[in-house]
């Protein structure tokens, strides 16, 4: 049953990862990123990390991805040129996806550490529960939750200037 | 399921954005190949913090969303402040910052 899960969820996370750079409409390239972003929040549900997975689905697939769909509709579909901006650009980018893929692998099954086969520590009730993320999120990592906190501020402030209409720019030179 | 199986399935959606970034051209879908990234790694996070039977990666997995969230909103910001000066959403046009 474990099995089925998994495989749905990385067929869903690898389909909608492929799409999102497959397709040429950004509209569709957000769309099929919301599949993955499903597909991913399954997979953390498997991992034990029902609070992240809540979570990605609620501010992830709901509201960044809103905002996601507002900017693609309202700068509207741009065509992409078909010619490459650096000879052979369209070949060398995937061998370079592919030897990035495969040095990770070699990194990963290479390292022979006997507890990656297996599922792992037996784990403690209420792992990954809103009340164990929580408690661990306002008592050991305070610190971080509050930098957070004030990186979210900075962002929201950040975007507001960056896209705030400018007045016309008022001519300095000429008479008073 | 073991471990093994979800780090390399992170592996491969990182190598899939990573790819993404250098083929595609709209600052927009790069963007998305950049939420592609950041959530392989997450998955990465979670499944060796799943594998540990340690809590602390989760809350790392938190921070990492609040991180991407503000590079989403900076980015978007960017987007749509280039086309509002009528700046060409492309990438290889937009190599200088002089505006």
């Amino acid at each position: 049953m474990e099995q089925v899960a998994f495989f749905a969820g990385a067929i869903g996370a690898l389909g909608g990862a492929i799409a999102v750079i497959a397709l040429r409409n950004p509209f569709y390239s957000v769309l099929a990123l919301v599949v993955h972003l499903f597909s991913l929040a399954g997979l953390f549900l498997l991992l034990h990390a029902e609070f992240v997975a809540a979570a990605q689905v609620v501010v992830y697939a709901g509201a960044v991805m809103v905002l996601y769909v507002f900017v693609a509709a309202y700068v509207g579909g741009v065509e992409e040129p078909l010619w490459d901006a650096i000879p052979g650009q369209r070949i060398l980018a995937p061998l370079i996806g592919a030897a990035l893929f495969i040095e990770l692998s070699i990194a990963v099954l290479g390292s022979g550490l006997k507890s990656l086969g297996d599922e792992g520590e037996v784990i403690p009730a209420g792992f990954g529960s809103p009340e164990a993320v929580g408690r661990l999120l306002l008592e050991r990592f305070l610190i971080p939750f509050e930098a957070a906190s004030l990186l979210l501020l900075i962002a929201a402030v950040g975007a507001v200037v960056l896209a705030a209409r400018r007045p016309a720019p008022v001519d300095r030179g000429g008479a008073a | 399921m073991g471990t093994t199986w979800y780090l390399v399935l992170s592996a491969l959606l990182f190598a899939i954005g990573a790819g993404g970034v250098l083929v595609r051209r709209s600052p927009l879908v790069i963007l998305l190949c950049l939420e592609l990234m950041l959530n392989s790694a997450n998955l990465a996070l979670l499944a060796f913090g799943r594998n540990l039977g340690n809590a602390d990666a989760q809350v790392f997995a938190m921070i990492v969303m609040v991180v991407a969230a503000c590079e989403v909103v900076v980015g978007l910001g960017l987007i749509v402040a280039m086309y509002r000066r009528r700046i060409p959403l492309d990438v290889d046009e937009a190599r200088e910052l002089r505006g």
